[in-house]
């Protein structure tokens, strides 16, 4: 009994919690328009947010692409058909691991320093005295960080999948000399531009709302104290990630 | 509604039998408060009496159970968040700690309500900053960053950025809180003299006694949530209460007792070892 009361509540926080993100979305949609007449305040986010998590975005992406070579060819070659490898290591980055991938390093690094951006200016009365200043901080601060969060997921996902095809090249090609002209035409023939370039680019999409949202939502609500901000910052990531991983199954239940 | 709190009446600030609860505690019962247009009026009281809370609910940024109150002829709480952001143009707020904006050096925090609220041409913005600037003595730390400031410096930068928008009434939240001598002697100069070259309304919350005796007109002593006196420095001074007087003079026991009320010392100290 006493643990079905438990679930309860979990279920009712969380449902509580995915209410009060979706109502704090539809305010930052609503202000979007409005957002948009300073883009100078949405690209100096797509600097601070996608710009700044390039390094780590391309590191991770060389390595997950050489992975998916090397991974790919000892398979490959078990049935002699390494001259796929190429569709191989694009299908892998495009449909999942691309998006999945940087979205997940996204909630670490641009997330954490969105939520523990907002919650502490909100620690240090910093949202206040802009409120007191007649500017409202969710216009101000929170939905020109959430746009420009939006905007650069798809960016990075598309690096990423670059560096990591590169990544794939680099193993399969020079490393194991798999046939070059192979590698590339695979690709060429057998990656379908709707079923997999699209579907990709929709899901980076999603989770660059879901994950940007999470970030702000819980800056913005976090206890104004050091241990909220903390909470709040470690809320993000267990979130983010959770969230995104449960999108992927959904989306790609639907597309594919 | 009476006709003090007119555009132009005598009061500009009113509030008439204002009750906020919060939790259990009841903060405010039944408070009558008017603020004079021009003055200098100071709301003193002990930590803990909601004077902080009072400027938030003079300034919207929290909604009274119940009761009047009218700032310029507005009732704040019954305001759409655009009329209060309206009203808010002609407020200026001190925070205790300044609220300025870390990221930004200190003529961006100046300039900032100009950014947001005007098309002024650059040129003029500049101009505008470096004249409230100058008043508070700090055009030469306009490139500084606030973590550069010291704690006096901050506030005056967060005065500065205060009437940048020429408010009407200006609010300070413990404005000496911390404060080393000199700085202290800074900020009670300034706002007097902003006070009078700027024509504003200043209300001050603070708990400082004598600062706030060489600075006010008039000064407000609340506690228990209720107006325990009002007067003019001179006339607290004076007050024959002796609540007021141990409020003024800083006594250590009187009617607000030393203790905390708690149960008796010794039924609670043998309670505990008969557990």
């Amino acid at each position: 009994m006493r643990v079905l009361r438990e679930a309860y509540y979990i279920l009712l926080g969380f449902l509580e919690m995915m209410g009060a993100c979706g109502l704090f979305l539809f305010r930052l949609l609503r202000y979007t328009p409005h957002a948009l007449r300073r883009p100078g305040l949405i690209f100096q986010q797509v600097f601070n947010i996608g710009a700044m998590s390039l390094v780590l975005i391309m590191v991770s992406g060389l390595f997950v692409g050489m992975v998916l070579g090397l991974q790919g060819f000892n398979t490959l070659n078990k049935f002699g058909s390494t001259n796929i490898l190429g569709t191989l290591v694009a299908l892998g980055l495009l449909r999942e691991l691309g998006p999945v991938i940087t979205a997940l390093l996204y909630a670490g690094r641009a997330g954490t320093a969105l939520t523990s951006e907002i919650g502490l200016m909100r620690a240090t009365e910093q949202l206040a005295g802009m409120e007191m200043m007649a500017v409202d901080p969710v216009r101000r601060i929170v939905v020109p960080r959430f746009l420009g969060g939006v905007i650069s997921m798809p960016l990075l996902v598309g690096i990423f999948n670059a560096v990591g095809l590169l990544g794939g090249y680099y193993l399969g090609v020079i490393h194991m000399h798999v046939d070059r002209g192979s590698f590339w035409s695979e690709i060429h023939a057998r990656v379908d531009f709707q079923e997999d370039f699209v579907s990709g680019i929709i899901k980076s999409f999603v989770f660059g709302v879901a994950a940007t949202l999470i970030a702000v939502f819980e800056g913005y609500y976090a206890q104004p104290t050091a241990e909220g901000v903390s909470r709040a910052t470690t809320r993000t990531v267990v979130n983010s990630a959770v969230a995104v991983l449960a999108l992927d199954f959904l989306l790609t239940a639907l597309m594919f | 509604m009476a006709s003090d709190s007119d555009k132009h009446g005598k009061h500009i600030i009113e509030i008439r039998g204002l009750k906020y609860r919060r939790g259990e505690k009841l903060i405010f019962d039944g408070l009558d408060i008017d603020i004079l247009r021009g003055k200098v009026t100071a709301i003193m009281g002990p930590s803990g009496t909601g004077k902080t809370t009072l400027l938030s609910i003079m300034t919207g940024q929290v909604l009274p159970d119940k009761g009047k109150v009218l700032v310029d002829g507005k009732s704040v709480p019954t305001l759409s968040s655009d009329e209060l952001f309206e009203l808010r143009k002609e407020m200026g707020f001190l925070f205790q700690n300044g609220a300025l904006f870390t990221d930004y050096s200190v003529y961006e925090n100046v300039v900032f309500p100009l950014r947001e609220h005007t098309d002024l041409p650059e040129s003029l913005i500049r101009h505008i900053a470096l004249m409230k600037l100058q008043a508070v003595g700090l055009r030469g730390a306009a490139d500084l960053m606030p973590a550069e400031l010291s704690g006096g410096m901050a506030r005056r930068v967060a005065l500065a950025r205060a009437i940048a928008f020429d408010p009407k009434i200006i609010f300070y939240d413990e404005p000496f809180t911390g404060l080393d001598p000199i700085s202290m002697g800074v900020i009670v100069r300034l706002i007097r003299e902003l006070n009078d070259n700027l024509g504003l309304t200043s209300i001050i919350v603070s708990h400082d006694v004598e600062e706030v005796s060489s600075v006010s007109d008039h000064s407000y002593l609340i506690s228990e949530g209720k107006v325990v006196a009002y007067g003019t420095p001179q006339e607290l001074e004076q007050n024959k209460s002796a609540w007021v007087r141990q409020f003024m003079k800083g006594l250590a026991d009187g009617p607000v007792p030393f203790h905390y009320p708690a149960p008796d010392l010794a039924t609670q100290l043998l309670g505990e070892r008969a557990k």
